[in-house]
């Protein structure tokens, strides 16, 4: 779309966040918004702030606390005929909620042959940085993926934020819409008053490169940027490649900017065991081996509960770690 | 051992200073959380002492207790020692969990303190289980686990409940209904009026208790522990009572007045049961300052302690990982003692 002839206005993702659910809200009188805390008091993140005033109770629900029953209930109007988007308020407190979401949610249309749908946006925000150990840090992206049928969706700026949550609640399946709370508040873009969809499954070039290709997303994305630029100061030309959806994942964008650099840096900071890069990287072997000119690193968090404090900044992938693991896979 | 009942006149004064030693580590707590020197969350427990300090005063020294994510009044109450603890809400290795853990998660099995926990509603399934390991090793125990209003909505609480309802388990289950769960009021939670009223769903006595009462209180746990002892089964416990500070340091509390917050504090747990001590003549103005001031000093050289304390080194966060060590997680830790750690272990 056009952003020249609307209106815009200068948000941070998690104002991105709000404004996204409002005009999805605006737009369709089944999208209702439920979770802990997320009606009077506008959420822990201020993500639904305004929302209860604008749309009243019976769409922005406070609900007890009780996740499994959050996700469970939302499965159940998904089904019949509404557009639930709950919040869980850290995405550590998914887990209660766990089977609801993967032996429910994800299988409603497969087990019905279709007669049933789970059209729900499950919104939390996730990833570390903000010193709390555990539950309030980590990044599990990848329990989600490996469960079919779900669709995960991780933004890494204001407007591809208010642009995804639209195109995931208008989408027919469920999505767990991982927010890095990081960068909630770190910057600002221009986003359109207008509504509008980033359409889900498409990676995004956030820097042009020949040389290699770094694979990211979510917060990770910025000290990415960052360390390509420091690269690029000893003319190393790398790619940097936002993916923005986790599943279904971009492979085509992936395996494009492959064959033409024939070197990549995945960077992610969720553990490494287990991680999506180890996915990436297997992509990557199959559908373009013969293009490969040097092993593919992986810059990721540990394989250990996330730290408290003082050890989160060893645990956070930062742009030298990023940095070094793109000059020795240029080398190489 | 400590005399620690409300039965003795030495048992109450201690409980007096418990509480205060509660109300006093809390407030440094919120002091340095908001100068920037304890990380992540912290919630505080000012304003709810009687309940931690009536509960763990019924409680025999060798009971276990499952605290929630505003466990430091239940750690002060049980006998947790307050350097160890600051340590720990610093992120220091001198704390109780080696600072890895923090405030929402400070453990210590000798204490009988099975851990703070920062997923509400998961600590009551844990005092099942171990009131069902006291069951089996025929010890004379019992195991109560505390939890919020907020809690009780929670499907593991239920499954918890009914299990140690079923199996005639030695537990306790301490509702602290403190009227909100963060910014949610009870009322918009749940479709009683009274918590304890959920005991009928698993035929087990409930009772609601006044939680600004330590005396109050801790008969309820004596009883119920009796009858737990007795073989009987659980009982589940509603104490009433409220927290003075927001939900965390930092909430902006929009969702309350400050007439409500007044009115609490016009019964304060601390305040009545001074005066009640003093009217009985077990205790002076002179004392309680006494008391007051070895308090400070004690929780000054915590925060002390703390701060003069270490953070862990990075390659301590592979410690504890299973009980023997793994050779990859060994070379993992290697490659970060010699290389800073460079690639999350990787190449
Ligand atoms: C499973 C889970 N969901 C949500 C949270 C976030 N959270 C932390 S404390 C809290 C409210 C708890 O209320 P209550 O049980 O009444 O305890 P109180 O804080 O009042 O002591 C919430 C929602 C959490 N820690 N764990
Ligand atoms: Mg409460």
């Amino acid at each position: 779309m056009s952003t020249q002839e609307s209106n815009t206005q200068n948000l941070t993702l998690v104002q991105a966040v709000r404004d996204g659910l409002k005009s999805e809200m605006e737009r369709d009188d089944d999208v209702i918004v439920l979770g802990e805390d997320v009606g009077k008091n506008g959420g822990v993140f201020r993500a639904t702030e305004g929302l209860y005033d604008a749309f009243g109770g019976d769409r922005v629900i406070d609900t007890p606390l009780a996740e499994s029953g959050i996700i469970g209930t939302s499965i159940g109007m998904a089904a019949y005929g509404l557009r639930p988007v709950p919040e869980m308020q850290f995405s550590g407190f998914m887990y209660p909620a766990f089977d609801q979401l993967v032996s429910h949610a994800a299988r409603l249309r497969t087990r019905s042959r279709g007669r049933f749908t789970c059209p729900m946006v499950v919104r939390a925000p996730y990833g570390g940085g903000i010193r709390a150990p555990e539950h309030h840090s980590e990044s599990k992206e990848a329990i989600y993926t490996h469960e079919a049928g779900l669709k995960v969706v991780v933004p890494s700026t204001p407007y591809d934020t208010k642009g995804l949550l639209a195109a995931a609640i208008r989408d027919p399946d469920p999505v767990v819409f991982l927010e890095p709370k990081l960068i909630y508040r770190a910057f600002r873009e221009d986003v359109p008053e207008e509504p509008y969809t980033v359409e889900l499954g498409e990676a995004a070039v956030r820097r042009e490169g020949e040389d290699l290709s770094v694979f990211t997303w979510g917060a990770m994305t910025r000290p990415t940027l960052e360390a390509a630029e420091s690269a690029a100061e000893d003319g190393i030309d790398a790619e940097v490649i936002d993916l923005r959806t986790l599943s279904p994942m971009d492979t085509d964008a992936i395996v494009e900017s492959f064959k033409k650099t024939g070197r990549a840096v995945v960077v992610h900071e969720a553990p490494k065991t287990g991680g999506l890069a180890g996915e990436i990287t297997a992509t990557i072997q199959t559908e373009a081996l013969y293009y490969q000119e040097a092993p593919i690193a992986r810059v990721t968090g540990f394989d250990v509960p996330y730290p408290l404090y003082a050890l989160e900044d060893y645990y956070m992938p930062e742009d030298t770690r990023i940095e070094d693991a793109i000059r020795e896979t240029y080398g190489a | 051992m400590t005399d620690y009942t409300l039965e003795t006149e030495a048992g109450r004064r201690e409980s007096l200073r418990r509480m205060l030693t509660i109300r006093e580590f809390d407030t440094k707590a919120g002091q340095y959380f908001a100068d920037g020197e304890i990380p992540g969350f912290v919630h505080l427990y000012i304003g709810e002492e009687a309940v931690a300090v009536g509960t763990c005063a019924a409680l025999d020294p060798d009971d276990l207790i499952s605290s929630t994510h505003r466990g430091h009044g239940h750690c002060i109450a049980k006998g947790l020692d307050t350097e160890l603890m600051m340590a720990e809400l610093f992120g220091k290795e001198d704390g109780y969990c080696n600072g890895k853990g923090g405030s929402m998660h400070i453990a210590d099995v000798e204490s009988g303190m099975l851990g703070a926990n920062g997923i509400v509603g998961a600590g009551p399934p844990l005092a099942t289980g171990a009131a069902l390991s006291i069951d089996y090793q025929d010890r004379d125990q019992v195991a109560l686990a505390f939890l919020g209003d907020g809690a009780v909505a929670q499907g593991q609480v239920h499954e918890a409940i009914n299990l140690a309802s079923t199996w005639d388990l030695p537990a306790i289950f301490l509702v602290e209904n403190n009227r909100y769960g963060e910014a949610t009021p009870v009322e918009k939670q749940h479709n009683l009026s009274q918590l304890s009223d959920t005991a009928q769903a698993y035929d087990i006595p409930g009772l609601t208790v006044d939680g600004m009462d330590v005396t109050a209180v801790a008969e309820a746990v004596k009883e119920a522990r009796k009858r737990a002892r007795a073989g009987d089964g659980p009982t589940l416990i509603e104490a009433e009572t409220y927290r003075y500070r927001g939900h965390y340091e930092g909430d902006e509390q929009n969702y309350r007045t400050d007439e409500e917050l007044e009115q609490w504090q016009e019964r304060d747990a601390i305040d009545s049961f001074k005066r009640r001590l003093i009217d009985r003549g077990e205790l002076t103005e002179d004392d309680f300052e006494e008391m007051q001031a070895a308090i400070e000093e004690a929780i000054a050289d915590a925060i002390e302690y703390a701060q003069e304390s270490e953070f862990p080194a990075p390659e301590e966060a592979y410690d504890d990982m299973f009980s023997e060590s793994v050779p990859e997680i060994e070379a993992f830790a290697e490659r970060i003692r010699t290389d800073g750690g460079s690639n999350g272990g990787d190449a």
